[in-house]
């Protein structure tokens, strides 16, 4: 009696050595990069790259929130970074709004008479939808002006499309393939909205100078930059902290439960399509967080930014980290979009091969198809994976049958025993 | 004893095929019942009916002290009214240990909610514990249930099912592939299990029908073809020819 209730009654570090690791070492991470940053160290580390660290960590959060909808509760979502997007978009428009508003309070004050609301609201809104050949808000807009109501509709939008979707494809029992295709579909239809340009948003230009922080031109980039940075490290780990908590109960056995066997989850009593709507909406309101951090460092978002194959990439990540582990989604994304930067960057040397010269910048998405395909086929736990060599944790040896009947269950080779 | 199910007139057919055809059947509050009868009878189609997984084309369902219709409701909604199944297949959650196994049956609130901000008492670890003592499992609490052997998943899922506490519990051949020291101890599961609630048991083998002793329903081509003890049944001249000749 007491082998059972003693798991029980550890603490949450004891109970969880891996999140203890992972807070370490994103916490030694942080203090390495702001000591070798330009802001506040010494200069070793450039402020660009420096954003590109910061910019990795949201993809790293918004991979954990894959991580929970696929790797633990089995729905292939397509279409996570339309909510990524979203969150980018909302946080976007304030700091445009904000930033063109003292342009232009700066620009009418030289006029004989101080100018009326309305002149600066249209003074603004000259500017900002100029290049769209509009001169007036669109209703989206109307909450533009204010910090909290967009830091409310980072939380707010994505969670409610989420839900709505999410309602509409669960109630229905669409799941499997034809989920991954309606994601597909509802991130593809987003971005051709967005890129008309009467959709509010400025068309194909999308938000950009969205790394000047209004109000704060004074202070340099490299100081601006390492506030994102810290923001973005601490967002990522409250995300693993919540992430940890939603999969550590009883709630990420049932979702664990609906991955491997939905039906008999459904014989238990449990509302499956809930438990699914639950995680849906709430690893789109996490990808929306990490999208209004990642995009005031990458300074522009426009609508290819949700395009559908980014949503796959994110995938990618989450396999090639290793689905159904936390840091797997982690170390999967982290590890290949600094390797995507490097590649596409044009800092790996070309290989020349007399008749042909492989260009890395075109050949990466090659490699990293390739690699997807390898991983899946020969590797399924991952870089993950390792982990488990390194500490000597084996795979059940289950004859080839995965764990359950349905399409995203744990592969054989996936489960620890 | 009142009636805690009763089916009448139900029939279903699947492309023309009649699964089903006019069943009726009765159960009281803590009855031990045994449903016989050769393959494609339509024992699993009559769990389904009565679990919500397939809708009948016509007839009754009724359920509980209320009467309450069992076909307008859910599957899971079927689930938190009290009917348990098991399956033919044990169906466990093979990633999970035993322990988190009858913890997700323990009947709790099923809301996505009340399960996020869960936690377990101590009442309820000793439940799962008494369970697991039960089902002849106790030393295998923190295994993964996927590693345990196929007569073990087999009673993994009976206490699974004890979990939830059900008034009725459907049990579709749980002695299949089962050694006869196994088949003897889910008898006893079964028998105990019997004595507060009613259980249903879809079983092919006359020996362990006959172990449990009780009376016995036999279905043939989706209706009920005789009811009694197992000697009067197997006395049945319908019954021998039915399973015995052509």
């Amino acid at each position: 009696m007491t082998e059972a209730a003693l798991p029980r009654r550890q603490p949450f570090a004891m109970r969880f050595p891996s999140v203890m690791v992972f807070l370490a070492i994103l916490a030694l991470f942080t203090v390495g990069v702001t000591i070798l940053s330009e802001g506040f160290g010494i200069g070793v580390i450039s402020t660009s790259f420096v954003k590109t660290l910061g910019k990795t960590l949201c993809l790293c959060l918004v991979a954990l929130a894959m991580d929970l909808v696929w790797g633990y509760c089995g729905i292939l979502s397509l279409g996570h970074m339309a909510f990524f997007g979203l969150g980018g978009y909302a946080i976007g428009m304030w700091l445009m709004y904000a930033r063109t508003e003292i342009i232009v309070l700066e620009s009418l004050a030289a006029a004989p008479l101080p100018p009326t609301p309305e002149e600066v609201t249209n003074g603004i809104a000259t500017q900002i939808f100029g290049v769209v050949g509009a001169s007036e808000f669109p209703p989206i807009w109307a909450f533009a002006h204010s910090l909290p109501l967009q830091l409310a509709a980072v939380v707010i939008v994505p969670g409610l499309l989420a839900l709505v979707f999410g309602w509409l494809a669960f109630r229905s029992r669409v799941t499997g393939v034809y989920l991954s295709i309606l994601t597909q579909a509802m991130t593809l239809a987003l971005s051709l909205h967005l890129f008309q340009n009467d959709s509010g948003l400025r068309g194909n230009n999308g938000l950009s100078g969205l790394q000047n922080l209004p109000g704060l031109s004074d202070v340099p980039q490299s100081i601006v930059s390492m506030w994102f940075f810290w923001g973005s490290a601490l967002a990522l780990a409250l995300g693993y902290l919540l992430c940890t908590w939603v999969v550590s109960g009883k709630f990420g056995s049932v979702i664990r439960a609906i991955r491997d066997d939905e039906a008999r989850v459904r014989f238990l009593g449990y509302p499956v399509e809930a438990f699914k709507l639950v995680i849906f909406t709430l690893t789109a309101v996490i990808a929306g967080i990490a999208g209004a951090l990642y995009y005031p460092q990458a300074g522009i978002i426009n609508p290819a930014e949700i395009a559908p194959i980014a949503s796959i990439y994110l995938a990618v990540w989450v396999a090639i980290g290793g689905r159904g582990r936390l840091y797997g989604a982690v170390i999967g994304a982290a590890f290949v979009s600094l390797l995507s930067t490097w590649f596409t960057g044009g800092q790996a040397p070309d290989i020349n091969l007399g008749f042909y010269t492989i260009s890395w910048v075109d050949w990466w998405t090659v490699l990293l198809g390739l690699s997807f395909v390898a991983v899946t086929l020969f590797a399924p736990k991952g870089i993950g994976g390792l982990v488990d060599i390194l500490i000597d944790r084996k795979s059940p040896n289950r004859h080839g049958a995965d764990l359950g009947p349905d399409q995203g269950a744990l592969r054989e080779q996936e489960a620890d025993k | 004893m009142s009636t805690l199910l009763e089916v009448s007139g139900v029939s279903v057919s699947f492309d023309g095929f009649k699964a089903i055809n006019n069943l009726s059947f009765q159960i009281a509050d803590a009855e031990l019942r045994a449903v016989i009868g050769p393959n494609g009878a339509g024992k699993t189609t009559f769990m389904d009916i009565i679990t919500g997984k397939t809708k009948p084309d016509e007839g009754r369902v009724m359920y509980g002290d209320k009467g309450e219709s069992l076909l307008k409701m859910s599957a899971s909604k079927i689930a938190q009214a009290g009917v348990g199944r098991k399956f033919q297949r044990p169906t466990v959650f093979e990633d999970q240990s035993v322990f988190d196994n009858l913890m997700m049956a323990l009947k709790k609130t099923r809301g996505p909610l009340a399960v996020l901000f869960f936690k377990p008492s101590q009442e309820d670890v000793d439940k799962v514990t008494d369970l697991a003592e039960q089902i002849g499992l106790s030393g295998a609490l923190h295994r993964k249930s996927g590693e345990l052997s196929h007569g073990q998943k087999q009673w993994l899922e009976i206490g699974m099912l004890l979990a939830q506490d059900p008034r009725l519990l459907l049990v579709d051949e749980p002695a299949a592939g089962m050694t006869p020291a196994e088949r003897e101890h889910t008898t006893d599961i079964l028998r105990e299990a019997a004595k507060t609630r009613a259980v249903v048991v879809v079983e092919h083998d006359m020996e362990f029908v006959r172990r449990l002793n009780c009376k016995v329903t036999v279905l043939h081509e989706g209706s009920v073809l005789a009811e009694g003890s197992l000697d009067h049944v197997t006395k049945n001249e319908q019954v021998i020819e039915v399973y015995l000749g052509r």
